[in-house]
């Protein structure tokens, strides 16, 4: 059975492991990005485990499937010539105990929840034990020495209002030598959540992975859904899904661009684009019942249709926000002090974000020419010719630029998608028999891509939900991001980014 | 800089004081909390907030109280880096067993009294997630809850009225 996505062809093949490796070296010479890695217990089904690997090149991904022999738990790993596999196998050894061969053997996603000879993943798995009294984890961070060096240990409670994880700087006076993240901490299972809901249920939990890319998540589930039950999403519903996704892009972005100017010490740019923020967020309320709909979209299509008083509402809003941000992004621009903090700060060069296989608005601004949107296949994206943005200078600056550049063009997107607004259903009824099978969906998430693998059971249920927020790419590459700037620029640099915990610790 | 001014100047005020006091009667308080709460702590009342595992949609709705409409520190509150300075805690999302240790910390470097608000369908009962083998309940399972917000998420006036519903209590 062939894995399928709507938005791009797949080449699924089917290697043992010597093609494994052969396959990932093709792959890496051809310049593919490892998008992600995930295991399934098929034991009961054909004695071994399954491990699939997904690429994205240009033009189409590539899943390998290793189905590994009964009794084999370890398998090639690909962390030398993709970097962002050495914590994904982590990830799938926490969880499913597969072991990649020469990999690091420090637990990722796993502290003290459970203990280190149970695979929550398995079907075997014993029941989770009660949880008793909380234990202190002892992770071993790499040590920096040499004289006047010493360490930072920031979290995992940061001093914002933000989510957790630990920071460990190794620094010399104020110079960051080193940094390396601890994180896992807001890991809630959801891969064994997914097991135990039925797929039309499943988009719930998708649309709540990350609360800021909701809709990019649940689109993605959705489109993954859709193929597997072999439906057509009326063109209305898509509009209106674009709709969402680029309204979800403006207020990540116009709230980043606030707080990354505050970080910088101009506290007017956060109560300024704050505003703006606040302003599109009540909008939605009024167009889509919530604030944050994260229920809008829906297998088939989206829960409810926009009307022609909501979409001159839309329309008005699109049309104000382009002067303000214009009006608001000359003033920040001419702010020799705020430019002089963003310019040359937290730098990611290109070669290094392409070894890095960097993904989204973090990647654009590092060279990597690379938004899903811009792919002919990408409905409905296709008609309306995005425009992709791209910075060279990796730095603070490039990832501010880029999301200007992008908030301009998501104001053009959305008048654009309302004026061509196809007439029809908002949303077609899946049918019953959906087939047992293997689907992907993926969107251009205001971050980057939202990935997601779907199998399902003959039964119609989720057999298995592989996520993957594009963080995973994106945490290693703030890594290499700090090292020579100061301590002080780390908010700074870190916001540029704004990486999403929750959407990678799953 | 004349165009900062400028900008500053076309916008004008635009907090909404009308937010505290319709939070106040949606949370059925006083709505002279604010003035009670100064009275009172003689200060601002200070808030520390704990992501015990949330999805950041809460996180999202709390950072949102701090824009200049719902201008929260201009009623008398204010968000602090530390527990040591807190009056309040906001705890959001279901608590993943890897956060109940630094949640419990947390609450435990706060002094007496102390206020605990949880935050959210999630905090209120697990939400979507469940409780399984990586988490350990609603935040009432781990901690003294005075006030619990449900919303998914809540909005921020609802967040407000939860806040001055504990405070309401104690005073």
């Amino acid at each position: 059975m062939r894995a399928d996505c709507s938005i791009m062809p797949v080449d699924h093949q089917t290697v043992d492991a010597l093609g494994w490796v052969a396959l990932a070296q093709r792959l890496h010479e051809q310049g593919a990005r490892l998008l992600t890695l995930w295991g399934c217990d098929t034991r009961p089904a054909r004695g071994g485990f399954t491990l699939f690997a997904c690429w994205l090149g240009a033009e189409s991904l590539t899943l390998a499937q290793l189905d590994l022999a009964p009794g084999v738990t370890h398998y090639p790993g690909l962390h030398e010539r993709f970097p962002v596999a050495e914590r994904l196998q982590r990830a799938v050894r926490d969880l499913l105990g597969l072991q990649a061969l020469g990999m690091d053997p420090r637990p990722w996603l796993r502290h003290t929840a459970w203990p280190p000879d149970v695979y929550p993943l398995r079907h075997d798995a014993a029941p989770p034990a009660p949880c008793g009294p909380p234990e202190a984890e002892r992770y071993a961070f790499v040590p920096v020495e040499g004289e006047g060096v010493h360490e930072i240990a920031v979290g995992p409670v940061h001093a914002g209002v933000i989510e957790p994880g630990q920071f460990r700087f190794s620094v010399v006076g104020e110079k960051i030598l080193r940094l390396e993240q601890r994180l896992g901490f807001t890991h809630k299972g959801v891969e064994k959540r997914f097991e135990q809901l039925g797929l039309r249920e499943g988009v719930r939990l998708a649309a709540r992975l990350s609360g800021d890319s909701a809709a990019a998540n649940a689109w993605a589930y959705c489109m993954a859904l859709e193929t597997l039950a072999d439906v057509r999403v009326p063109p209305r519903a898509l509009h209106l899904r674009a709709l969402l996704l680029e309204r979800e892009r403006l207020a990540n972005h116009l709230g980043d661009i606030g707080a990354i100017g505050n970080d910088g010490g101009f506290g007017f740019a956060l109560a300024q684009f704050s505003r703006l923020k606040e302003d599109l967020l009540r909008l939605n309320a009024r167009v889509f019942g919530a604030r944050y709909p994260f229920d809008a979209i829906q297998p088939g299509g989206v829960a409810s249709d926009v009307g022609a008083a909501a979409a001159d509402m839309l329309r008005a809003q699109a049309a104000v926000l382009q002067a303000e941000v214009d009006r608001l992004k000359t003033i920040l621009d001419q702010h020799e002090g705020l430019q002089e903090r963003f310019k040359t700060t937290g730098r990611v060069r290109p070669e290094t974000a392409r070894a890095l296989g960097m993904l989204g608005l973090a990647a654009r601004a590092s060279g990597q020419a690379l938004d899903l949107r811009v792919l002919p296949g990408c409905a409905p994206y296709a008609r309306h010719q995005v425009k992709l943005a791209l910075a060279m200078d990796g730095d603070v600056a490039a990832r501010v630029a880029v999301r200007f550049a992008e908030v301009f063009e998501s104001l053009r997107l959305c008048r654009e998608l309302l004026d061509t607004l196809p007439t029809g259903a908002v949303r077609v009824e899946l049918g019953d028999g959906i087939a047992p099978g293997l689907a992907l969906g993926m969107v251009e998430g205001w971050r980057g891509p939202a990935f997601i693998a779907l199998h399902s059971t003959p039964g119609g249920r989720i057999a298995r939900c592989h996520p993957h927020d594009p963080s995973w790419q994106n945490w290693p590459a703030l890594e290499w991001a700090v090292p020579q700037d100061i301590v002080p620029d780390f908010p700074l640099i870190n916001k540029s980014f704004n990486l999403s915990y929750s959407g990678h610790d799953g | 800089m004349w165009k900062t001014l400028r900008q500053i100047a076309r916008v004008g005020r635009i907090s909404e004081p009308g937010n505290s006091d319709r939070a106040a009667v949606q949370a059925g308080v006083n709505p002279q909390i604010r003035a009670e709460l100064l009275r009172i702590l003689g200060r601002a009342l200070a808030v520390r907030v704990v992501d015990a595992g949330s999805c950041n949609g809460c996180e999202l709705e709390i950072s949102a109280l701090s824009n200049p409409y719902f201008n929260l520190e201009g009623l008398g509150l204010q968000f602090v880096a530390s527990p040591r300075h807190a009056d309040l805690l906001l705890v959001t999302g279901p608590v993943s067993r890897h956060m109940e240790l630094a949640l419990r910390r947390t609450f435990d470097a706060m002094p007496a009294p102390r206020l605990v608000v949880a935050v959210g369908d999630c905090a209120a009962n697990c939400g979507v997630f469940g409780a399984g083998y990586a988490g350990c309940g609603r935040v009432a399972d781990v901690l003294p809850v005075d006030v619990t917000v449900t919303g998914c998420p809540p909005a921020p006036a609802d967040v407000l009225a939860g806040i001055l519903q504990a405070v309401q209590r104690r005073v």
